[in-house]
């Protein structure tokens, strides 16, 4: 129908040639990709901010190993050693334990990888943000009689969410353009596709621009989705400069 | 894991014999998309911020075009998009300069770290101290001198905490040269890895060399920050 459209208007040189649904397959896998990495490194961004705010030395200090490390290097070099090495360590251990071969499927340890690669920089933006909560507000809660749980989930939750947003969008940014990466470890996301349209009708500039085209309208997409939670978030308190 | 580091660490340093590999090639990266950008990014902030509107919307448009998109997508299109189109090869110029994967690189590197700078710089320029900028309009300075000796230096000081971050992203960001044949220190190490299947240490080896200079970049800028940023301090 797409093609149809652009021969009536005489664009028939921008037609997709028949790559159209595995471009929109591939901006699918990059979608689900960039948002299944994200829900894994909220978890490890939660539970690090955690680790690296407790009191005891040995959730702290691996947590900042952790962190360090990770942010130290880059997100391509990582996602290539673990990525390789994710393969040989389970390999190594089924073999040890005389189980049967198991093989993981690129699109999980693509999550995987991701997520812990920027689960480091979410620790770094929630231990911010908790850190940002006034003590007076956990101290009341507990005055309250209120449990761990509820402490966090009713008081510092909703609270540190204001200030881990403008972080989280961020973060979020960065993860998703660093899926444009996933193509190099062999996962067929719209780079990939883009590639292989454009290598077989010999218009790879064309397709490129197509994918960045795509990725263009995801992150603006996602920048509306982030000022309107933003301005959700911060809903009661004041602001004097906007 | 010795072999492998007697083997490979010259080309993972400098040379691996013909060319420039390793630390010396990423770090040439680095500085020549660094510098390209930030030159560039000076006027193109000044224009970002300005009140004329034809000034104004063609970086918007351009800093939105290149954050909006990850660099792997840009570097392919400058090095293998732009080399695809026949126009292009068959300009003398334009020939000699897109068939050279490292003009491509740099190229695609310096545009993207520009767009960044641009909107790090303009941010610093809006955030201006009224009252300084009001001083210096009082004492008769305006357009090109308000800015060289006003505006500028203060809003380059106080973006360099910024610009740190930027520095070392930048840094991260060039681990995908290797996908346009740049012999940088991942490409090393995906050789390494290629000829030894040695996969943790090869790429453990590069991830070092990484670390090592992030934390020495951060140490620069930190000690830059405490001789240029002083005035930010509290009064003693």
């Amino acid at each position: 129908m797409f093609d149809d459209l652009l021969q009536n208007l005489g664009l028939s040189a921008f037609s997709l040639k028949g790559f159209g649904p595995i471009l929109l397959e591939g901006t699918w896998m990059t979608i689900k990709l960039a948002v299944l990495s994200l829900l894994v490194s909220v978890c490890l961004g939660l539970l690090g901010a955690t680790a690296k705010l407790s009191s005891v030395k040995l959730l702290r200090v691996p947590a900042q190993l952790y962190t360090t490390l990770i942010r130290g290097v880059p997100d391509l070099v990582l996602m290539l050693l673990i990525f390789y090495s994710l393969q040989t360590w389970l390999t190594n251990f089924t073999d040890a334990m005389d189980w049967d071969y198991i093989e993981i499927d690129p699109f999980v340890s693509g999550v995987i990888t991701l997520g812990f690669i920027y689960g480091a920089y979410f620790t770094e933006t929630f231990r911010g943000a908790i850190l940002a909560v006034p003590r007076g507000q956990m101290e009341a809660a507990t005055a309250y009689g209120l449990k761990r749980g509820q402490r966090f989930r009713y008081v510092v939750f909703p609270q540190m969410m204001r200030f881990a947003l403008p972080g989280i969008g961020n973060n979020w940014m960065v993860m998703l353009k660093a899926t444009a990466l996933v193509s190099i470890i062999g996962l067929a996301d719209v780079v990939k596709a883009a590639q292989d349209a454009g290598k077989s009708t010999y218009q790879l500039f064309y397709f490129l621009v197509l994918a960045a085209v795509i990725y263009l309208l995801i992150t603006s997409a996602s920048n509306i989705v982030l000022r309107w939670a933003e301005r959700r978030y911060s809903a009661g308190s004041r602001e004097a400069v906007r | 894991m010795i072999e492998l580091l007697q083997q490979y660490w010259r080309p993972f340093l400098y040379s691996d014999g013909q060319h420039i590999t390793g630390l010396a090639m990423t770090m040439w990266l680095l500085s020549a998309s660094i510098a390209i950008g930030f030159v560039v990014s000076i006027p193109l902030s000044i224009a970002r911020v300005s009140s004329h509107f034809w000034l104004r919307w063609p970086v918007q448009f351009y800093t939105y075009l290149f954050r909006g998109t990850p660099l792997y997508i840009q570097l392919l299109i400058c090095y293998t998009g732009i080399y695809s189109i026949a126009a292009v090869r068959e300009q003398p110029v334009l020939d000699a300069f897109f068939r050279d994967a490292m003009n491509c690189t740099i190229l695609a590197f310096a545009l993207n770290t520009c767009a960044y700078t641009t909107e790090i710089f303009a941010g610093a320029i809006r955030s201006m101290n009224h009252g300084e900028v009001e001083a210096a309009k009082a004492y008769g300075l305006t357009g090109w001198k308000l800015y060289t000796y006003v505006i500028m230096p203060s809003a380059l000081r106080r973006s360099l905490p910024f610009y740190s971050n930027e520095v070392i992203l930048m840094l991260h960001s060039t681990t995908v040269a290797f996908t346009a044949t740049v012999p940088d220190i991942l490409k090393v190490a995906r050789d390494a890895n290629s000829a030894t299947f040695l996969t943790f240490q090869s790429f453990g080896i590069a991830a070092l060399i990484y670390l090592t200079i992030t934390f020495t970049l951060v140490g620069l800028f930190r000690l830059a920050e405490r001789r240029w940023l002083a005035f930010l301090g509290p009064a003693h």
